[in-house]
């Protein structure tokens, strides 16, 4: 192993990007892994190649994608160094970190490591959700963003959350037919209060209601309040049944996109392991974390949505200020700098997470469990149905780790991302305990796919 | 108070099958057990149900690990048919390869030893050339020069195991009930456990290294240690492989386990990248073709290990109804825990054959 | 099932199934699917059912493929590169109980 690096990120979205080009500029030895071809992260995602190819679609793919361009474009200009394609499959507490690029495993040294891995949208099954024609809205978008695709016939959008009316317009945008947005129980009422504090991010709730707007002048069919949501078809989907006002209704459609809000991607966070409370707000595991993204692990922190879902000003906010405590760590700035830059950037962070209270009490995640029906498939990977859990803890497993030695829930090559909340909200539901208490799985490394051979050759 | 005719302390492997055996004798009992999170080697394991080389220079042993050996395919059976799923057992027999001629010619010496220091029922472990196993294994790389093989090893789903025993078990069973504390009183023990209090008149402590703190509260120390094995699963792989071995099995569901190693580091089950690294590499010179299998998962369990590595089977000082079980090897001898061992305690308790397994032999070798 | 927004300047070819298929460079393989018309990737193991990518960020290991000879690929995480040979997979063969 060679010197060790004074910051290793992990992750070049916002968080890391930011956090880089800060760090670079006080004048850190900086390397940011992505497994990505190219830099972004989720929200920025292929911002280089639409700027440079499809500039046209800067029209409908919004203006928070455009003001995101600066954080990058700066991240590009930095001295940090960018390594893509390259996954991280282990952090270790003595801060070696387990890299693989291009089928090779290599170990590297990082005097202090901010792990930015972002979210990934929250799995809620449905029956049939592993139907080829079912995905998610992310994955919609990603398409979008990354390659130009849309979909060619009708599509059905079901869920709720800001990522699904934003896809819905840049639908809309591109020519695409919604045949319908079924949408599941936001609930406006019980997000007013949270208006209040979300007061000073007008321009956010400005855009909602604009995107709102725009979808219904275009006449795309609204069905609130959905319940039921089920995927049907032989072999690929052929059609989308829903429940509401008492009826049972179904739309032909060769493509249903789900999506239910993002959660933290807490597997490299969990495999270290680093602690990790639940938030009972946004029903989903967070690292813990002070103000300056430092977990309970020495030199080890984590930035941007993997700490918690903030959205990418935030998430960048965040970044910068995880690099500052790094750079402020290795000495390169006094200790009144880091108060005061470190007070203005505290301050934009705020700010910009003014909005989040408002909408996760607008789209509240979903009651997963008590609605799940036995026969429904909670791990798509060993296909184990949310009955089998059931069994499992009849037969006395009170928790995930004894459900999936005794189910394989958990077991298969997603290592538990798919089903790991839901399996929990399942026994939670049925032992009627907080899942603060089921708890999660304990995740194992290698935690992005290593081969045999690989480790077998690591360097 | 909840009153039973045995305790078993602990629902591992070796609690779950010694509690199984003696409900289906007829006893009162109930299974006690931690929640789930804990040190359990019975999750952490291999799956083999192994007879070559074990008990080298114990013979007490040796016999033990061929019977339980027999023992478990009609244990299996009938298991299987009460709980009604299979756990995926298999008896082929298994292998140990060897990689070059000093390898071989050890093995074959190991294998001549046992031979000479079994008794009656034979050994039946063979060595086999290179032609041979390419033979019965095709996958096998070309550094592979000869293996030993016997007739009565085989592998078994370690986890369905422990689904199926605690399935048996049924309300016997006691989740998240870890023993605090062990009373003795006139005509056996008081345990608490969670919010509850048990009595009976005998104590199994089946607690795997959980037995170490248990022992003391009766007064007594026991000569067992955790040792650190870290093992390797790889994605479902189309079949290749018929046979387990020490280091790599195929099971029946198409995953490749690797393992595993002996690393004396206390109570840390971490992983190691430099002892994945030679587990991987010697899977990959047995059977190349794993170079290209997708690692899921690398873990590192604890073995509950005597000095000798054989089991320790004894009562507890003056205590003559609390009986301890622990061995290194809970998954082999879940069969004869089952339908031996609980026979034993159903029909009062330890035999006199069973006197060699008492940890009483660690005094007499530090005498000696 | 999708469709491509634009003409791309930079195209390159790769063959799913050993049927040709031209792609704009920086595609993913499972771009490269869902473009194809059939976005099915492989069967899976335990019950033999069709399967597509799902999340296209990596997560939900549904999107495996064989690449050139290389099976269990996430097909969402590999970008093309021409003359690519990318293959649905079948249903690994199961191991006799
Ligand atoms: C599918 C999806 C689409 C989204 N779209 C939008 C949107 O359009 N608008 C919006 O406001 N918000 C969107 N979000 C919310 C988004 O999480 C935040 O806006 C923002 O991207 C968070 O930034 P981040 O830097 O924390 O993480 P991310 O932007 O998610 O970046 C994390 C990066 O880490 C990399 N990574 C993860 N694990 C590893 C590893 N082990 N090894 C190497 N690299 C790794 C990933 O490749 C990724 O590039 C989306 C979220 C998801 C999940
Ligand atoms: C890496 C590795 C590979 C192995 N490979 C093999 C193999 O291939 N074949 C084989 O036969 N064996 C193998 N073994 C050994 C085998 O796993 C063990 O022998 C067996 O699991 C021991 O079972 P046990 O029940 O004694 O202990 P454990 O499995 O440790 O179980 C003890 C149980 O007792 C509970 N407990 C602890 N304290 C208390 C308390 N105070 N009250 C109530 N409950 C308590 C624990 O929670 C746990 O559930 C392997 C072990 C390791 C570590
Ligand atoms: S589509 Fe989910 S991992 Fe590729």
């Amino acid at each position: 192993m060679s010197e060790p690096i004074d910051l290793a990120i992990i992750g070049a979205g916002p968080a890391g990007m930011a956090a880089a080009a800060l760090a670079a500029g006080h004048g850190l030895d900086v390397v940011v892994y992505d497994e990505n071809q190219a830099p972004g992260g989720q929200i920025y995602r292929g911002f280089e190649a639409v700027a440079a190819d499809r500039a046209a679609d800067l029209d409908f793919l919004g203006d928070s994608y455009r003001a995101g361009l600066a954080i990058a474009h700066a991240f590009r200009a930095s001295r940090a160094r960018y390594q893509p394609s390259t996954s991280v499959w282990l952090i270790q507490k003595d801060r070696t970190i387990g890299i693989s690029h291009a089928g090779r495993a290599r170990m590297v040294e990082a005097r202090r490591i901010l792990i930015a891995t972002g979210a990934m949208e929250r799995p809620v099954p449905i029956p049939g959700w592993t139907l080829p024609g079912v995905m998610t809205v992310g994955a919609a978008q990603t398409a979008l963003k990354a390659a130009g695709l849309v979909p060619r016939g009708p599509v059905v959008l079901g869920g709720k959350g800001p990522l699904l009316y934003q896809l819905a317009a840049q639908y809309l945008g591109a020519g695409v037919t919604i045949a319908a947005i079924l949408e599941t129980g936001a609930r406006p009422l019980a997000a007013l209060p949270h208006l209040v504090q979300a007061w000073w991010r007008t321009d956010y709730l400005e855009k909602g209601l604009a995107l709102l707007r725009q979808i219904k002048n275009a006449g795309v069919t609204i069905i609130k309040n959905v319940s039921g949501l089920r995927a049907i078809g032989d072999g690929k989907l052929d059609a989308v049944e829903y429940r509401c006002g008492g009826t049972v209704q179904r739309i032909a459609a060769p493509l249903l996109l789900l999506h239910e809000g993002v959660i933290a991607n807490v597997q490299l966070t969990m495999a270290i392991p680093a602690a990790h409370r639940w938030d009972e707000a946004q029903r989903c595991w967070h690292p813990v974390v002070d103000e300056y993204g430092d977990t309970d692990l020495e030199g080890i922190a984590v930035a941007g949505d993997g700490a918690g879902i903030g959205g990418a000003e935030a998430a960048a906010s965040m970044g910068r200020l995880a690099a500052l405590a790094a750079v402020h760590a290795l000495g390169k700035i006094s200790d009144g700098e880091f108060r005061e830059i470190g007070y203005d950037l505290q301050r934009e962070r705020r700010r910009y997470l003014a909005g989040r209270p408002f909408l996760d009490a607008l789209y509240p995640p979903p009651a997963v469990a008590a609605a799940l029906a036995d026969d429904t498939l909670v791990c798509r990977c060993e296909e184990v149905s949310a009955g089998e859990i059931r069994r499992a803890v009849a037969l006395g497993c009170t928790g995930p780790n004894q459900t999936k030695s005794f189910t394989r829930a958990g077991m298969g090559p997603c290592q538990g991302r798919m089903c790991g909340l839901t399996v929990a909200e399942v026994i939670a539901d049925r032992l009627d305990r907080p899942m603060a208490e089921v708890g999660y799985y304990r995740i194992r490394p290698p935690i992005k796919p290593l081969t045999v051979g690989e480790l077998a050759g690591l360097e | 108070m909840i009153e039973r005719d045995i305790l078993v302390l602990g629902g591992g492997l070796v609690g779950a099958a010694i509690g199984y055996g003696l409900q289906k004798r007829g006893l009162r009992i109930a299974v006690l057990d931690e929640g789930d999170v804990a040190h359990r080697a019975s999750r952490g394991n291999f799956g083999l149900v192994w007879v070559q080389s074990k008990g080298d220079g114990f013979p007490p042993y040796a016999d033990w690990a061929r019977h339980a050996a027999d023992v478990w395919p009609d244990f299996c059976t009938e298991l299987e048919q009460r709980v009604g799923f299979k756990i995926g057992y298999q008896k082929r027999g298994g292998f140990s390869l060897c990689f070059s001629e000093k390898d071989f010619a050890a093995r074959a010496n190991l294998i001549k030893r046992m031979h000479n220091q079994q008794g009656p029922k034979g050994y039946d472990c063979e060595m086999m050339e290179r032609a041979r196993v390419e033979k019965m294994m095709p996958a096998i790389g070309p550094d592979v020069v000869g293996a030993s093989f016997c007739p009565h090893d085989g592998h078994v789903n370690p986890l369905l195991l422990l689904r199926a025993l605690h399935t048996a078990l049924g309300v016997d069973y006691f989740n998240e009930h870890r023993a605090s504390a062990i009373r003795a009183r006139r005509g056996g023990f008081e345990v608490d456990a969670g919010a509850a209090v048990f009595a009976a008149g005998r104590v199994v402590l089946a607690a795997g290294l959980g037995n170490l703190p248990l022992a003391r509260m009766l007064g007594a120390e026991l000569p067992i240690r955790p040792q650190r094995g870290q093992i390797l699963v790889t994605e479902r792989l189309p079949a290749f492989l018929d046979f387990p071995m020490s280091g790599v099995r195929q099971t029946v569901e198409g995953t490749v386990m690797l393992g595993s190693s002996r690393e004396e580091v206390g109570y840390d089950n971490s992983i190691k990248t430099d002892v994945l690294k030679t587990i991987t590499r010697n899977a990959v010179r047995a059977f190349p073709l794993l170079a290209r299998a997708r690692i899921l998962r690398a873990w590192g369990a604890l073995r509950v290990l005597a000095p000798d590595e054989h089991p320790i089977y004894q009562t507890l000082g003056d205590h003559a109804h609390a009986i301890v079980a622990t061995c290194h090897s809970g998954v082999s001898l879940a069969g004869a825990h089952s339908e031996t061992f609980a026979g034993y305690l159903a029909q009062g308790g330890l035999p006199a054959h069973f006197a060699p397994f008492h940890s009483r032999r660690f005094d007499v070798q530090a005498a000696a | 099932m999708f469709r491509r927004l634009h003409k791309d300047s930079e195209t390159l070819t790769i063959t799913i199934d050993d049927v040709a298929m031209t792609l704009p460079a920086g595609s993913t393989v499972a771009a490269a699917l869902l473009a194809s018309g059939n976005m099915v990737c492989r069967k899976t193991p335990v019950s033999g059912a069709d399967r597509a990518p799902y999340c296209l960020m990596g997560v939900c290991f549904d999107c495996l493929v064989e690449i050139n000879g290389e099976p269990n690929q996430q097909a969402c995480m590999v970008v093309v590169r021409p003359g690519m040979a990318v293959k649905r997979m079948p249903r690994p063969a199961p191991v006799a109980p």
